[in-house]
């Protein structure tokens, strides 16, 4: 091989990974929060008393994991604007990583919530729980407890996943990489770059949610 | 000024959507023998295929598939050789299902009891033969839903080949639409194309989990 790499030829970028990195960080850390909110609100109305409400629910969850996230992505940026919905592009991937993320946790929250004996649900009632205490207390946060670790995955999934949001302008860590090739031409090295700075954001994430999954569900 | 019809859409979309079932069939099955290794490595006796494997793991799972494809794409341009996205795309999505299933599969094979190892290894087989007649019949039952479910987020994943140029549906969308400015329109075909091919291995990797656990 003749060809010598020049990872020095990125030292002058460093600001735009920089920030490329950041807007990562902040959409995946919002489409988080967001999601898992998501989340559990879609559980709670997958187990609806309301065959409309579950059904609507359902369709939600399979329709968005059986479609691509860039296909999600072009439709709610490109499409929506012609039904009068105008996105800018950090908005639209926002909320494409949120609907996505929404409807995978959906389908974990409702896991673990199915893996939560029927005789806690009683004890809790027969203790003169309201519906709403016996859900907030004894089943939705052994719940979560218990899908904690598959959650966390598929926060990391969506935290990846992003980098396609380039795609739609959204200047984020993919997007500074392209940047950086379109100006020094050397687009192995900022690649091989950018994939490392993933694979240690991925790492980063990964403890930073054991750690706040061994506060937040600390055996007692 | 050429006007397109509905069907002039569906049909385009129709034709290029052939690849996205061949670029996911190349993944399958080049992840698929990739992947069998990785699972061998993870599980061999040997203590540095073991570490080897699970790095090759982690960052497989750790980073992003658009930039394997990257990688792929221009990596191999350095060599001297002349990538076509078909074959970068083919690459790419080897390297990122192997990753997935090679874990996958590490875990069903962890899922055979303890025991089992243990009697082959008191009957004298060797780690090959263990695999061959004891661990990985059995493992290969549990493997099948997990797997099912996979080859959706293989589907799934051949999208991003459009990125890199290869023309598959979410490229034919996009041409179309650039064509015929009706994104919404455009985007929502693509996106049930797509259901249409992900949601019925997705109901038969369900049923198929269902009668697993009835099985036990």
């Amino acid at each position: 091989m003749t060809y010598q790499l020049h990872f020095e030829s990125l030292s002058g970028y460093l600001d735009v990974l920089a920030r490329g990195a950041a807007l990562t960080i902040v959409l995946t850390a919002i489409a988080t929060v967001a999601g898992l909110a998501i989340g559990v609100i879609g559980a709670a109305a997958r187990r609806s008393a309301l065959a409309p409400v579950r059904a609507l629910a359902a369709v939600y969850v399979e329709l968005i994991r059986n479609t691509p996230f860039l296909v999600q992505l072009f439709f709610i940026y490109f499409g929506l604007p012609s039904i009068g919905v105008k996105l800018t592009a950090d908005e639209a991937a926002l909320l494409a990583m949120t609907v996505n993320l929404g409807a995978y946790a959906t389908e974990i929250v409702r896991a673990g919530i199915a893996s939560i004996a029927k005789g806690q649900i009683e004890a809790g009632l027969s203790l003169g729980l309201s519906r709403r205490q016996v859900f907030l207390h004894v089943v939705l946060k052994p719940a979560l407890a218990k899908i904690y670790p598959s959650l966390t995955s598929q926060f990391i999934i969506v935290m990846l996943g992003s980098s396609v949001i380039s795609q739609i302008s959204a200047e984020d860590l993919t997007y500074a990489a392209n940047y950086i090739q379109s100006r020094n031409f050397r687009s192995f090295e900022v690649y091989f770059a950018v994939t490392a700075i993933y694979l240690v954001l991925a790492i980063a994430f990964r403890a930073l949610f054991r750690g706040i999954g061994n506060r937040v569900f600390a055996r007692r | 000024m050429i006007s397109f019809t509905l069907w002039d859409i569906v049909r385009n979309l129709l034709l290029a959507a052939r690849w996205t079932v061949g670029l996911s069939l190349i993944a399958f099955a080049g992840g698929g023998l990739l992947g069998a290794l990785i699972m061998f490595a993870r599980v061999a006796p040997n203590r540095w295929l073991r570490a080897l494997s699970t790095a090759y793991i982690e960052v497989v799972q750790g980073t992003p598939l658009l930039m394997q494809l990257f990688l792929c794409f221009f990596g191999l341009a350095l060599f001297g050789i002349d990538v076509s996205p078909l074959i970068a795309a083919s690459i790419a999505l080897t390297i990122y299902a192997s990753g997935y299933l090679g874990e996958i599969w590490r875990g069903c094979v962890d899922a055979v009891p303890r025991g089992q190892w243990e009697a082959s290894t008191s009957l004298g087989l060797s780690f090959a033969q263990q695999m061959r007649f004891v661990i990985v019949p059995q493992a290969l039952r549990i493997a099948v839903p997990p797997t099912t479910g996979f080859v959706v987020q293989i589907i799934k994943g051949t999208a991003l080949a459009s990125i890199i140029g290869f023309v598959e549906l979410t490229k034919a969308g996009t041409i179309i639409n650039n064509a015929t400015f009706q994104p919404f329109l455009v985007y929502g075909i693509v996106a049930l194309f797509y259901f249409a091919l992900c949601y019925p291995i997705s109901l038969l990797s369900a049923a198929l989990e269902r009668r697993l656990d009835v099985a036990r």
